[in-house]
């Protein structure tokens, strides 16, 4: 299948300190790319890369398409969510005012939405920033997912949520990864297990590994060298 | 009792220009993290455009429509100059703040210093109509008309950019941009356009309150943007950056404040006082009355 996403060469610096050194892979269309790598590897500057938010040298393009120079809300409109790492809702905005700002060209897919996640409904008049994390949480995924992208880019979206909300996030993982292309940067491994076609594996701000998820994931010993943990519990606990 | 009347009803028009001129201040802080030492030159921009056009517009006999229609076409100069600053001198510039500081002051005295060497430092004086230096009897107090003007003008532009900010879309761009003007673009939206947009309503809202002076005060002069701009720079941080109601509540204290102190203490201290309460304010609450921002 052929990729979606390419990254090629992607350097980036902030201040004296390079993040990425050179970051090089691809995302197949269809289907969950989980990036992986222990904490302050460079995937969350990745994923700002690729939305324009951090200054990249190197090459991304979107079915050919060069984001490198683009603006992020070019980028955007060319197709990619984002679901940023600390749930950044607009705590001063209702939940629907929220879903309603990120509407574009029409055709916003609410149903969709509250399909997946139906508390959004019932919630739309509350302040997102009254809302738990777990709920906050659901308002960004929802928030990418109410237009119809080509790729989504979800950051971390189990960090600091209580076991119950991660199956619930992970089911929904599921479930969007039948809809776009997601490039899904995330340490619980038992999500990656239960989502991830693809995994990429960043170690310094280097790309270490790149492959099928089964392969990588079978295999504790690689999982230890590559990620520093035994992958064992935390798989169980979410499959 | 008539005098404390007349000093509430006359603090309330002074807070109302207060509140026109912080209104706009405080949203182009809140969403673009601009201290725009310019804004008062918008007003002074507004009032001279206004009093030139009142000169042009010399063959309309009615007093009350040259100046209503000199006023239209000034608060458009004025809301005009702002959107132009914007796009050409501060767009470069986002993200690096001393240089915004600097180009702004600079732009500042160099439009004070343009009007004070076309039309010279004299105050001017607007033709208005007689029912605004005429006076109405409240509860025995004789209030100048134009106080009620200025009132009412700065609670539709309070309900207007209320409605702006709740009802529509790029309302709603500009709450959510004074909270995280970067995920704002990440959800595919060209702030940049709201940023151009908030600063012509700002220059909008500056020149009015540059026109109001002209009848409040008596005339206008080139200063007149500078002296008031201070005061509603303290205005802004007392309502809260970013808050349209902390800035409208905090206008209403100030002008009162100033009033009082001035009437009831010794002529002078309203000032004083004014900066006291900041300090107050500052000291108990960093944040302002609003106590956070990206409230409408």
């Amino acid at each position: 299948m052929s990729a979606l996403l390419e990254l090629r060469d992607l350097h980036v610096f902030y201040g004296q300190s390079h993040v990425l050194q050179g970051v090089s892979f691809d995302v197949r269309a269809g289907g969950v790319t989980a990036l992986l790598g222990r904490n302050g590897v460079g995937k969350t500057t990745t994923c700002r890369a690729i939305m324009g938010l951090a200054e990249p040298r190197g090459k991304i393009a979107l079915g050919g398409h060069d984001l490198t120079r683009l603006p992020t809300h070019r980028i955007v409109r060319l197709g990619i969510g984002y679901v940023p790492e600390d749930r950044d809702v607009f705590a001063g905005l209702t939940v629907a005012e929220n879903l309603r700002l990120a509407e574009r060209n029409g055709g916003a897919r609410y149903e969709l939405v509250y399909d997946l996640f139906p508390e959004l409904r019932e919630r739309g008049r509350q302040l997102a920033g009254t809302l738990s994390g777990g709920q906050q949480q659901m308002l960004t995924i929802a928030r990418a997912l109410l237009n119809e992208n080509r790729l989504l880019l979800v950051d971390e979206p189990t960090k600091g949520l209580a076991p119950l909300l991660v199956t619930e996030v992970a089911h929904a993982l599921e479930r969007i990864g039948e809809l776009a292309t997601v490039l899904l940067v995330e340490q619980n491994l038992g999500v990656v297990r239960r989502v991830a076609r693809d995994v990429v594996v960043l170690d310094a701000g280097k790309v270490v590994h790149a492959g099928p998820a089964g392969e990588l994931l079978s295999d504790p010993a690689r999982v230890r060298g590559l990620l520093g943990v035994s992958g064992g519990r935390e798989v169980r606990s979410i499959a | 009792m008539s005098t404390l009347v007349l000093l509430t009803i006359t603090g309330l028009g002074l807070g109302a220009m207060y509140f026109l001129i912080a209104s706009g201040l405080s949203l182009i802080y809140g969403l673009m993290g601009v201290l725009n030492f310019a804004h008062g030159a918008f007003l002074t921009v507004g009032a001279y455009a206004t009093w030139w056009l009142q000169g042009v517009l010399d063959g309309i006999e009615s007093t009350a429509v040259s100046f209503v229609l000199a006023a239209a076409l000034g608060l458009l100069v004025g809301a005009a100059v702002a959107a132009l600053v914007e796009l050409v001198l501060i767009r470069p510039l986002y993200q690096r703040h001393i240089e915004q500081v600097l180009v702004t002051v600079g732009l500042a005295l160099a439009i004070t210093a343009l009007v004070q060497g076309i039309w010279g430092a004299d105050a001017r004086v607007y033709a208005v109509p007689d029912w605004t230096i005429d006076t109405t009897e409240v509860l025995g107090a004789a209030i100048p008309n134009d106080r009620f003007v200025e009132i009412a003008t700065a609670a539709v532009v309070l309900i207007g950019l209320q409605l702006f900010l709740r009802r529509t879309r790029y309302g709603l761009i500009v709450r959510a941009g004074v909270e995280n003007r970067a995920m704002v673009t990440a959800l595919g939206i060209d702030v940049r356009r709201a940023f151009t947009l908030v600063f012509a309503i700002g220059g909008l809202a500056a020149a009015l309150a540059g026109v109001l002076s002209g009848i409040y005060f008596g005339s206008i002069d080139p200063e007149r943007g500078t002296s008031l701009l201070i005061f509603a720079f303290i205005v802004v941080v007392i309502g809260g950056l970013g808050s349209i109601g902390g800035s409208a509540v905090a206008a209403v204290v100030v002008g009162l404040l100033q009033q009082y102190a001035n009437y009831y203490a010794s002529s002078g201290l309203g000032d004083l006082s004014v900066v006291l309460l900041l300090a107050v304010v500052l000291l108990l609450r960093p944040a302002g009355l609003s106590g956070s921002t990206a409230t409408a």
